[in-house]
C-alpha cells in the first residue's frame, strides 16, 4: 500500500505529528507563564519549609567541631576526656572570638529538646569562655552536674548531622529516648496529637452540619422554576461574596457575652444570666457552617441540576410514594455533589484560621493556629514547617481523593 | 418543586416544610451581616438595639482616621494590582488549557488549581519563609505576588469555563467572510470570552480586597489593609467604626456580585441562549 502524502512530499503521517507537536508547543507557551509563576512563589515556597524543618543549623553554626568527636563515640553512658575537651575549646573559641548570638541560638535550639536547658548552654558557655586549659571533663561536670548525665550526650548525639528528624518527630508527640527508639512525650508535653485529633473532629461536625443545611437548600433550588431559583442563589451568594473577616466579625457581635443574642433573650426573659455562646467549641461551628455552608451548597446544586426529573416521575408512576422515589431514585444520582461537596468543606474547614481564631476558645484551636502561633511568637520556624508540611500532607491526600473523583475543574464558583 | 392536585396529605406536609427548612438556612447564612451591620449607624459605643438616633459618627470616625485611609488606599492599589497581574497571568494559561489535550495537561492543572485547596495558612507561612530571605516582607509588591496566587484559579477556571463554551465555528464563519485573524478576534472571540475574563477579574479583586490571612504575615505597619486594621480591631476591642468598615466591604461585595450577575446575563444574551 502507497503512502498517503501531502503536496510536498511528507507523509501524512509524519506531517500530522508535526503539527499536533506544535499545536501542543503554542498551548504549553500559553501555560508558561503561570506555572513558572506558581512553582517560583507557589510551590518552591512550600518546598524550602521542608529545609527549615529539617535543617539542624543551629548546632552546625555553632560546634560543627563537637559534632564531628560525637559522631565517633560510641553513644554509651557519657563520653572520655576528649570529647569533652572539643567540646568545652570549642565553646571557648565561638564564646570569645565569633558572634555570641550563635550561642543563643543554639540554646534555644538544645531547649526544645531538653526543656530549661536554655541558661545551661549559655552559662557552659560563659563557663568555657575562662576555661583555658584541661583536663575539661572534671571540670565540666564540676560546674554543671547535668553534663554527668548520659541524657545530655545522647541529645548532643542526635544531634551530630546537618539535618535532624526532631520538629517532625516531636509534630506526632514522639522524641528520641536515649537508646534511640521513638517514644511518645509525656503528657505534659503532648499536644499536637490533641490539636490534630481536635482539627478533624472540627472540621468532621463542620462538614456533617453543612450537609445537613446544605442538602434540602440545594435540592429545593434544583427543582424550582430557574427564575426563583436565581433569585434565592442570592441568599447563597451573598455570604459567598462578603469578606470572611465580616463574617467572623457579625457573630462575635451576635455571640458576645453582651452580644445581641443575649441581650435579646434576657429582654424577652428567656434567660437571666448570658449564656456562654462564644469561645467554645458550639461558637466555632456555628461560625464555620456559616462561612463553608456555600461551599456545599453550590457543588451539590450543580448535581442536582443535572438529574433528570421525569425519573422521579417514572418511579412515581411505577407505583412508589414519593418518599420511596426519592430515596431510591433521586438520592443515589445526587450523591455526587454530596461527595463532592463534603470533601471541598471538610478540606477547606481543616486549614481554617481566622474564624476559629476569633470564635474559639484557647482550647479549640486548630492546626493552623499553631502553625501561626509557631512562626510568629515563637519563632520556632522549624516547628511550625514541620507542622504546615504535615497539614499539607493530609489535605494533599483528600485533594487527590477529590481530583480523582470529583474534577476540580467541574466546581461551579458562583 | 411543586404540589399536584394528586400530592397526598404527607407530601403536602413535606412540601411546606421544606420551604420551612430552606428559609431558615436562607435566614441563618444572611441574616447575621445584615443585622449587624445598621450598627455602624448607632451613636452609642456598644452594640445594641434598638437604635434610638441615626447617627455618622462612626462613619466619620473611620473617614477622618489616617490609619483607614491608609488602608484603604493600600487594599485598592493592592487588589488592582493582583487584579491585572492574576487577569493576565490567569487568562493565558485558560486559553492554552482550552486549546485541547497536551501531554503533562492533568498534572498542569492540578497544580494552577492547587491554591484554592492548599491552606492559606501554608501558603502565607511558607511565602512569608520565602520574601524574609529575599527582603520581600513589608513591602506591597510581596503582597500583591501573594495575592496573584490565591486569585489565579478563579481567573482560570472562570475564563476555562467561557473558552470551553466558546464555538470554533463562529471564528470560522468569520474568516470564511474575509476577516483577518486580528480582526476575527477583536470582532468575534474577544466579545465572547470577554464575560469570562471580567468574571474573573471581578473574583481576583474581591479576593485580593478581602483577604487577611497572606496580610497578617506580609504586611508591616505601612502595608495595612482594610482586613488587616479591621482584624487589628477586632483583636482588641471592637468598637462600631469596625462595623463601618464592614458596611463598605460588603457594599464592594454587592457591587461585585450584581456585576457577576449581569455578565452572566449580558453572556446568555450574547449566546442567544434562554434561562
Amino acid at each position: 500500500m502507497e503512502l498517503v502524502r501531502t503536496a510536498d512530499g511528507v507523509p501524512l503521517k509524519v506531517r500530522l505529528r508535526e503539527v499536533e507537536r506544535r499545536r501542543h508547543l503554542i498551548s504549553l507557551l500559553f501555560v508558561a507563564p503561570l506555572t513558572l509563576f506558581l512553582l517560583a512563589f507557589f510551590v518552591f515556597p512550600i518546598i524550602s519549609m521542608s529545609k527549615h524543618a529539617i535543617d539542624n543549623i543551629e548546632f552546625v553554626e555553632a560546634i560543627p567541631r563537637t559534632q564531628a568527636a560525637v559522631k565517633q563515640w560510641d553513644g554509651n553512658g557519657i563520653p572520655d576526656e576528649p570529647v569533652f575537651a572539643t567540646f568545652v575549646e570549642e565553646l571557648r573559641d565561638v564564646y570569645n572570638n565569633k558572634d555570641r548570638s550563635i550561642i543563643g541560638k543554639l540554646a534555644k535550639r538544645v531547649n526544645y529538646e531538653i526543656s530549661a536547658t536554655r541558661s545551661l548552654i549559655l552559662n557552659t558557655a560563659r563557663f568555657a569562655g575562662r576555661q583555658t586549659q584541661g583536663p575539661y571533663k572534671q571540670a565540666l561536670i564540676g560546674f554543671d552536674k547535668r553534663w554527668g548525665e548520659p541524657a545530655y550526650w545522647a541529645m548532643l548525639k542526635r544531634n551530630a548531622g546537618v539535618l535532624t528528624e526532631f520538629y517532625f518527630v516531636s509534630s506526632i508527640d514522639r522524641q528520641r529516648s536515649a537508646a534511640g527508639e521513638l517514644v511518645k512525650l509525656p503528657p505534659e508535653q503532648s499536644i499536637f496529637f490533641d490539636v490534630y485529633v481536635r482539627t478533624f473532629w472540627i472540621s468532621g461536625l463542620v462538614t456533617i452540619g453543612c450537609l445537613i443545611l446544605g442538602y434540602p437548600v440545594a435540592f429545593l433550588l434544583a427543582n424550582v422554576p430557574t427564575r426563583i431559583s436565581n433569585m434565592l442563589m442570592f441568599f447563597v451568594l451573598l455570604p459567598f461574596w462578603t469578606a470572611l473577616l465580616v463574617r467572623t466579625t457579625a457573630w462575635m457581635v451576635l455571640l458576645q457575652r453582651h452580644g445581641l443574642i443575649n441581650d435579646f433573650m434576657k429582654k424577652i426573659g428567656l434567660i437571666v444570666e448570658p449564656l456562654q455562646l462564644i469561645l467554645n467549641l458550639g461558637g466555632i461551628l456555628i461560625a464555620m457552617i456559616h462561612v463553608l455552608l456555600p461551599f456545599m451548597i453550590l457543588p451539590m446544586f450543580s448535581v442536582m441540576k443535572g438529574i433528570d426529573r421525569q425519573h422521579m416521575r417514572a418511579a412515581r408512576s411505577l407505583g412508589a410514594n414519593s418518599f420511596l422515589a426519592f430515596y431510591r431514585v433521586y438520592f443515589p444520582q445526587s450523591l455526587p455533589g454530596v461527595s463532592a461537596g463534603c470533601l471541598l468543606v471538610f478540606i477547606l474547614a481543616l486549614g481554617y484560621y481566622i474564624t476559629p481564631r476569633l470564635v474559639g476558645g484557647p482550647a479549640d484551636q486548630m492546626i493552623s493556629h499553631f502553625i501561626a502561633f509557631y512562626t510568629d511568637e515563637l519563632l520556632n520556624w522549624g516547628q511550625a514547617s514541620a507542622l504546615a508540611l504535615l497539614l499539607l500532607a493530609i489535605t494533599m491526600v483528600l485533594y487527590a481523593f477529590y481530583h480523582r473523583f470529583v474534577g476540580i475543574e467541574s466546581t461551579r464558583l458562583g | 418543586m411543586q404540589l399536584f392536585p394528586y400530592s397526598t396529605w404527607p407530601e403536602r406536609i413535606w412540601h411546606y416544610t421544606l420551604w420551612g427548612i430552606c428559609w431558615a438556612v436562607f435566614i441563618y447564612l444572611v441574616a447575621p451581616v445584615l443585622v449587624v451591620l445598621p450598627l455602624s449607624f448607632n451613636p452609642e459605643p456598644y452594640f445594641s438595639y434598638p437604635i434610638k438616633e441615626f447617627s455618622l459618627r462612626w462613619w466619620e470616625h473611620m473617614v477622618e482616621s489616617p490609619a483607614w485611609r491608609l488602608a484603604a488606599y493600600n487594599s485598592t492599589v493592592i487588589a488592582i494590582c493582583t487584579t491585572i497581574l492574576s487577569s493576565v497571568l490567569g487568562t493565558l494559561a485558560a486559553v492554552g488549557l482550552s486549546r485541547g489535550d497536551f501531554p503533562g495537561k492533568g498534572a498542569i492543572l492540578a497544580l494552577l488549581l492547587s491554591p484554592l485547596i492548599v491552606p492559606i495558612i501554608i501558603t502565607s507561612v511558607g511565602i512569608y519563609f520565602f520574601f524574609a530571605r529575599v527582603n520581600m516582607v513589608n513591602n506591597v509588591w510581596g503582597i500583591v505576588l501573594a495575592h496573584t496566587i490565591l486569585a489565579t484559579p478563579f481567573v482560570v477556571t472562570l475564563v476555562t469555563a467561557t473558552l470551553v463554551n466558546f464555538d470554533k465555528n463562529q471564528a470560522r464563519a468569520g474568516a470564511t467572510l474575509g476577516a483577518n485573524p486580528l480582526t476575527v478576534f477583536r470582532k468575534i472571540t474577544m466579545p465572547l470570552i470577554m464575560p469570562g475574563l471580567a468574571s474573573g477579574a471581578i473574583f481576583a479583586f474581591v479576593t485580593s480586597f478581602d483577604e487577611v490571612i497572606v496580610v497578617l504575615f506580609l504586611a508591616g505597619p505601612a502595608e495595612l489593609t482594610l482586613p488587616k486594621q479591621m482584624w487589628n480591631g477586632v483583636r482588641e476591642q471592637i468598637n462600631p467604626s469596625i462595623l463601618s468598615v464592614a458596611c463598605l466591604l460588603v457594599f464592594v461585595s454587592l457591587l461585585a456580585l450584581t456585576l457577576m450577575e449581569t455578565i452572566r446575563r449580558y453572556n446568555l444574551r450574547l449566546r442567544g441562549l434562554k434561562e
